[in-house]
């Protein structure tokens, strides 16, 4: 992996985050996020009266199950759609450098909606004393959360060319993951299977970094979850057997 | 510099490409030449691979496409037939990221952009969204693209259909600049095209070649045939059999109608037979008249009808 690699995988990159603030999709996204986040956050906050994020985070993932689909909707289908991935994928570039410069404009997008939701912490740390590693755990789980949607949904709209499919099977496929783990499903579920399955979950890795636990088991976990997607990615997208 | 051996692609149990072979010189426009749906596009898309083909090879520059991939890439400017180009971007934008993307060094971009918009006639809407471009427009930002890295190879599918008269004459000047210095493969079902712009044209037809040359080796493969035309007044039953009749044609059939009595004949007279004074004095002999009268040798397009019917 030399330099050449990396600035390709950039430049590629720089486009797709730019075609987010090219398009309204992406000022929407962050108004909705804001929005909706904020008035969740200071619905209870007052009441509770506590300098804590606690709850925040509890409903984060939640709101990103929503918005992850619609962040990475577009990414193939519209390629597909439009025939630009012809276009695309005949640059001499690999399948893997076209999927990585995807993942990360789709990260780093959400990274800086995350960024300007900052508002909050800002305001609980004015309010009271707060403690900074629940808070530092939460946007760093927030982020491999959302990476891990990010990654499925990606996937997901590699497989059609229909944006609108892209958004509802992502979010299903979102949904699914994030399920598979929570109490409620583990209470149904068989005996020998409820740790795999707790494990398997998107969510219950979330809430220990964002408990301000940070466990290398979490950490691997995103990361193999986050790989396993791109690299179904590219197999998709060599495979190329759409007409 | 093209190597085509063996090609077939399938999808499922259709058979798109079946077993074709052809090879394209260094410095030569090629003209590929077929029905739609003939196969045309998709031996573009694998010799630029985008698919992969079921079976067979092609090489560019002694590159196998399927194992050098990235190689041939960068040799290779595309123009597919869709024109396929980000609507949400403008027009320079585009082309500065088509020209990173490529790999030009950093200090020659804006240099080379401005010679691209220059080459292809870009300058009035540079600054525009590339959605809002006129159908002429987009094709030639499709070719600004794809001559951006100058590449060795050209392949344009179709580049001239949706174009108005004027526009497809400067984008077949354009072609013809480039294919000075330039491999071009260009395909098109536009007949005219092929004998304005390409020295050697493969006819392709349900996935097979059934024809290869230049336009003249094609003309005169197909027989060198020539047809009289020939309008007659005089009742037109009499004529066609008086005609018939004559040993040395070996087609006679009525082309057209001018009025009851007036009609036109299309005579194929045997291979080296010249009809004419015979057959003007067979007319004479029986009282009708010759209103005109004229000789046409088979054209491309006849060749392309009778190779793909």
């Amino acid at each position: 992996m030399n330099t050449q690699y990396i600035k390709t995988i950039y430049t590629l990159f720089k486009k797709e985050l730019m075609s987010y603030f090219n398009s309204p999709i992406a000022y929407i996204f962050i108004g909705v996020f804001l929005v909706v986040g904020n008035w969740l956050f200071f619905k209870d906050f007052f009441l509770i009266g506590q300098a804590s994020m606690r709850g925040y985070f509890g409903l984060l993932p939640w709101i990103f199950l929503f918005l992850s689909p619609a962040v990475t909707m577009r990414l193939w289908a519209e390629e597909k759609k439009s025939g630009t991935i012809e276009f695309l994928l005949t640059l001499p570039i690999t399948d893997w450098q076209a999927v990585l410069a995807k993942f990360f404009s789709s990260l780093i997008f959400m990274f800086i909606t995350l960024l300007l939701s900052a508002s909050l912490p800002i305001t609980v740390a004015f309010l009271g004393d707060v403690d900074l590693g629940p808070i530092i755990g939460g946007y760093l789980g927030a982020l491999f959360l959302g990476g891990a949607y990010l990654s499925l949904g990606l996937f997901v709209s590699s497989l059609t060319k229909n944006q609108i499919i892209a958004f509802v099977l992502g979010l299903v496929a979102c949904f699914a993951a994030f399920i598979i783990g929570a109490d409620f499903v583990l209470a149904g579920a068989p005996q020998f299977a409820v740790p795999v399955m707790k494990f398997l979950g998107l969510g219950s890795h979330f809430y220990n970094i964002a408990k301000g636990v940070i466990d290398s088991k979490d950490i691997i976990y995103y990361i193999s979850f986050i790989f396993l997607f791109l690299w179904l990615n590219v197999r998709i997208i060599e495979g190329r057997g759409w007409k | 510099m093209i190597e085509i051996k063996n090609l077939t692609k399938k999808f499922g149990s259709n058979i798109v490409l079946d077993n074709i072979s052809f090879s394209v010189k260094r410095g030569e426009v090629l003209g590929f030449l077929g029905p739609n749906g003939a196969g045309k596009t998709t031996t573009m898309k694998i010799i630029a691979s985008f698919w992969k083909p079921t079976a067979g090879v092609v090489e560019v520059d002694g590159l196998d496409v399927a194992e050098n991939s990235l190689a041939v890439r960068k040799k290779i400017g595309y123009l597919p037939e869709t024109v396929p180009l980000y609507d949400d971007m403008r027009v320079y934008e585009y082309l500065k990221f088509v020209a990173e993307i490529r790999g030009l060094d950093k200090e020659k971009v804006r240099e080379r952009i401005k010679e691209v918009i220059k080459i292809c006639g870009l300058s009035k809407v540079a600054r525009q969204p590339i959605e809002e471009l006129s159908k002429g427009y987009r094709q030639r930002v499709g070719l600004a693209q794809a001559i951006m890295h100058n590449p060795d190879i050209l392949i344009l599918d179709e580049p001239t259909t949706g174009l108005d008269p004027n526009q497809i004459a400067e984008i077949r000047n354009l072609i013809k600049e480039l294919g000075k210095e330039k491999t071009v493969i260009l395909s098109t079902h536009i007949l005219g095209e092929v004998s304005a712009t390409c020295g050697r044209v493969v006819i392709i037809n349900n996935g097979r070649i059934v024809g290869e040359g230049s336009p003249g080796e094609l003309i005169a493969k197909a027989g060198g045939k020539e047809i009289i035309y020939v309008k007659i007044k005089g009742p037109k039953e009499a004529v066609l059999n008086k005609l018939q009749e004559m040993d040395n044609a070996v087609k006679v059939e009525v082309k057209d109608r001018e009025s009851d009595e007036i009609f036109g004949y299309e005579i194929e007279p045997k291979q080296g037979v010249d009809l004419r004074e015979y057959l003007s004095m067979t007319v004479m002999n029986n009282g009708w008249s010759i209103l005109e009268f004229s000789k046409k040798s088979v054209s491309l397009e006849d060749v392309f009808r009778e190779l793909t019917k």
